[in-house]
């Protein structure tokens, strides 16, 4: 289909979206006005303490610290489909090489402010530099967190070059210093031969780098958990179980991203329903592994039946976390492989809103792997109020947990909004080539 | 005769100025001994000396007037107790001996800490928990303080140092540093510790102290707390709050270098290594590695009985 188009239509196919549209206008006021309601909750909380929350001495961490590793998780996107992908010569993931990568920036960036939003005294932040200590996994998880956010920065950038030099170019309706801006960020950009090398090679050695960064950081971030001895956590498979899950919550935001991207933005014939069947057949395979982790990480010490465990199993299959426990694993992974496997299921429409089941799945999944274990401590809980023997969120901690959400969405929707989100060059060049 | 006449008179004359002499210098000493005199009583004190001992460990006599005192300002106070609170006391091993078989579910344990530390009623650095292992078994009552592992799992996680372990043995937090980030409260499987969600309780009273990190007091809003074998008092000589409130003989607190404990009720000592072989003493799960500084005695022969109402809530610990 795209054979028939001129480069000059599909470049003006694919920058058609960088433009104020009233959509945009409007999408950003409620975003804006949603985020401000959500800040004034995380002013309550610094004005009155974590009193706010619903967290007690027994329940210590709980939304916050699943919201953060859901942040964490579905950062790791960008890693599998613009680096393993690529690697692998997987075509038909190219386009939706810089989705993956703005999901990625966006998830990662985020993921930072939640853990602050986390703390009993965020202005004391720079201790962890000035008296961090190389033993904890939260200075590990600062340190991986922070070059993943700028290998991700980076591995956004570098392949834009040509984009942005073809923004300036062709980009006649955009106010001239919105122009200089492009220029200048496409580092001088021409074309030639050595340039696409120098692009080849760095984003190659990017590429391979990206990849045992973007598992540490979730491996280190499993281990905030896998290495205390509570039961729940108390397990050598979270490092590779974390990571497999993060493979299913990405890849469902990025068939979200795709959808939301293709309806808005006209690039039906750019994303098509080809692309939707292939990433639908990923959200199979990684679904299937995340199942099998599942069955490994609640089998095993269901058998056995230890003590504390036992009573976590009880909790979770059939105590008060039940009903959020089988929703998980049934309407967010089991039913979602079922129906992925029928090809029908893989067209754009059925495809999102499985995706949409798969990512609220990923999020309560998260939500139940911190609060119950942290009820079920190994003494009794006993001489506290009933707020500390059970879990219940408030509404002002929900609050606090929307923002990161809202401010992620903000991101990518600014991005969006300013650079190709398909990658321009690459598609010409690929163009080019089947002509020939 | 004039000659002669005039000769008396000069003798006469230097006899008076002698007497003269005499008598103004009779005055100076007379006036300088009164002088001296009056002045002795209030030399005697102000030459008071005092033994003082020096940085370097040697004992001096110096005039008490000698003695100026150094105006600290409060954030050098701070550094100063902050210091020492990391430093601990020099060949102190801190060991507490828990006697199971002796607790009634008192409390006064729970009082005495809560009032030393300025903490809420439901917020406990101790707390004696109704315990059951099987439905066949006894339930009793066990005082829980923080454990002060030799391993501690809190003090490792910690990403700012905020909490750690002294050589005397003693696990303190300072909540000058503390970020607030609670991992240490995830990693303690003994459910130790405890974080100030509000204002804690007497922090308008409190504002103006300087924070001790071995009596974590101001508490602090944001802040994790925590037991601390009430550091402040053993620098003090003295046991800690919970041990000697105690009225029925549970505690037994005292230093495993010098190998004796002392009960805090009865004031009576024991070899601490014997008191737990004759007693069948153990930790608190050994098979997690913490090496617990705190050792409990069976509940063998209760002279006690458990309370009815508090069955219930003890059988929910294995649930059955």
């Amino acid at each position: 289909m795209l054979d028939k188009k001129t480069s000059d239509q599909i470049v003006a196919d694919l920058t058609s979206h960088i433009k104020l549209s009233m959509g945009f206008k409007v999408w950003m006021a409620f975003l804006s006005v949603s985020l401000l309601v959500c800040l004034y909750a995380y002013f309550l909380q610094l004005r009155d303490g974590m009193i706010v929350t619903g967290l007690g001495d027994y329940v210590s961490w709980g939304m916050y610290l699943a919201n953060f590793v859901f942040f964490v998780a579905t950062s790791l996107i960008g890693m599998l489909i613009s680096a393993v992908l690529s690697l692998l010569n997987q075509k038909w993931a190219a386009p939706l090489a810089r989705i993956a990568e703005i999901i990625a920036l966006a998830f990662a960036a985020v993921a930072g402010l939640v853990i602050i939003m986390d703390m009993g005294h965020p202005e004391r932040l720079l201790n962890v530099f000035i008296h961090g200590r190389i033993q904890s996994p939260i200075v590990w998880d600062v340190t991986v967190v922070t070059i993943y956010v700028l290998i991700s920065a980076l591995f956004l950038y570098i392949p834009l070059l040509p984009d942005l030099k073809i923004c300036s170019e062709k980009l006649t309706n955009i106010p001239p210093f919105a122009r200089k801006i492009y220029t200048l960020l496409s580092l001088n950009w021409s074309g030639t031969t050595e340039q696409k090398n120098l692009i080849k090679k760095s984003t190659g050695a990017l590429s391979i780098f990206i990849i045992p960064v973007a598992l540490a950081i979730h491996t280190v971030t499993s281990w905030l958990f896998a290495n205390t001895s509570r039961a729940g956590w108390d397990s050598t498979i979270f490092g590779p179980y974390f990571v497999i899950g993060a493979f299913v919550a990405g890849t469902a935001a990025v068939v979200v991203a795709m959808f939301v991207f293709r309806k808005a933005f006209n690039l039906e014939e750019y994303i098509t329903d080809f692309h939707f069947d292939k990433i639908g057949k990923l959200l199979v395979l990684v679904s299937l592994l995340y199942l099998y982790f599942n069955i490994n990480e609640y089998m095993v010490p269901a058998y056995k039946m230890k003590h504390a465990d036992a009573f976590h199993i009880q909790t979770l299959f059939t105590g008060s976390y039940a009903p959020l426990f089988w929703a998980t694993q049934i309407l967010g992974l089991i039913l979602p492989i079922i129906l992925l496997i029928l090809k029908p299921m893989r067209k754009p429409l059925p495809l999102l809103i499985i995706s949409i089941f798969v990512i609220l799945g990923a999020w309560f999944k998260r939500y139940i792997i911190v609060v119950p274990t942290m009820e079920h401590p190994f003494l009794p809980v006993q001489n506290v109020p009933i707020n500390f023997k059970v879990y219940s969120p408030t509404l002002i901690e929900i609050g606090v947990t929307i923002a990161p959400m809202i401010m992620a969405v903000l991101i990518i929707t600014i991005l969006s909004k300013v650079i190709p989100v398909i990658p321009i060059h690459e598609t010409l060049e690929h163009r080019n080539e089947q002509e020939k | 005769m004039s000659e002669q006449s005039k000769k008396p008179n000069d003798k006469s004359r230097r006899d008076f100025l002698q007497n003269i002499g005499m008598a103004g210098v009779g005055t100076l000493l007379g006036g300088a001994a009164v002088w001296a005199g009056f002045n002795y009583d209030s030399k005697k004190t102000a030459k008071q000396r005092i033994k003082v001992l020096t940085a370097e460990n040697k004992l001096v006599e110096i005039e008490k007037d000698a003695i100026l005192d150094i105006e600290k300002s409060p954030a050098q106070q701070l550094t100063y107790l902050q210091q020492r609170g990391r430093d601990g006391l020099e060949g102190k091993r801190f060991v507490m001996v828990i006697d199971l078989s002796k607790c009634q579910n008192a409390r006064k344990c729970m009082q005495a800490c809560q009032e030393a530390h300025h903490l809420r009623p439901e917020q406990h650095h101790i707390n004696v928990l109704k315990m059951q292992e099987t439905a066949t078994t006894q339930p009793y009552y066990m005082p829980k303080p923080c454990q002060h592992c030799d391993n501690p799992p809190c003090t490792a996680v910690c990403p700012v140092d905020a909490t750690f372990k002294r050589q005397d043995g003693i696990v303190l937090i300072d909540n000058e540093r503390c970020i607030g980030c609670r991992f240490c409260m995830a990693a303690c499987p003994y459910s130790a510790r405890l974080f100030h969600w509000q204002e804690p309780l007497f922090s308008e009273q409190d504002k103006d102290l300087v924070y001790d990190v071995e009596q974590n007091v101001p508490q602090r809003r944001g802040t994790i707390s925590k037991c601390l074998f009430s550091a402040d008092k053993l620098r003090e000589g003295k046991q800690p709050s919970c041990v000697s409130a105690c009225p029925n003989g549970v505690y037994y607190f005292g230093d495993e270098n010098e190998d004796v404990v002392t009960n805090g009720t009865t004031k009576e000592s024991f070899r601490f290594r014997k008191l737990l072989a004759d007693n069948g003493g153990y930790t608190l799960m050994p098979e997690l590695g913490t090496k617990p500084r705190v050792y409990y005695l069976p509940p063998k022969g209760k002279t006690s009985p458990f309370q009815e109402k508090d069955k219930e809530e003890a059988a929910e610990h294995f649930h059955g």
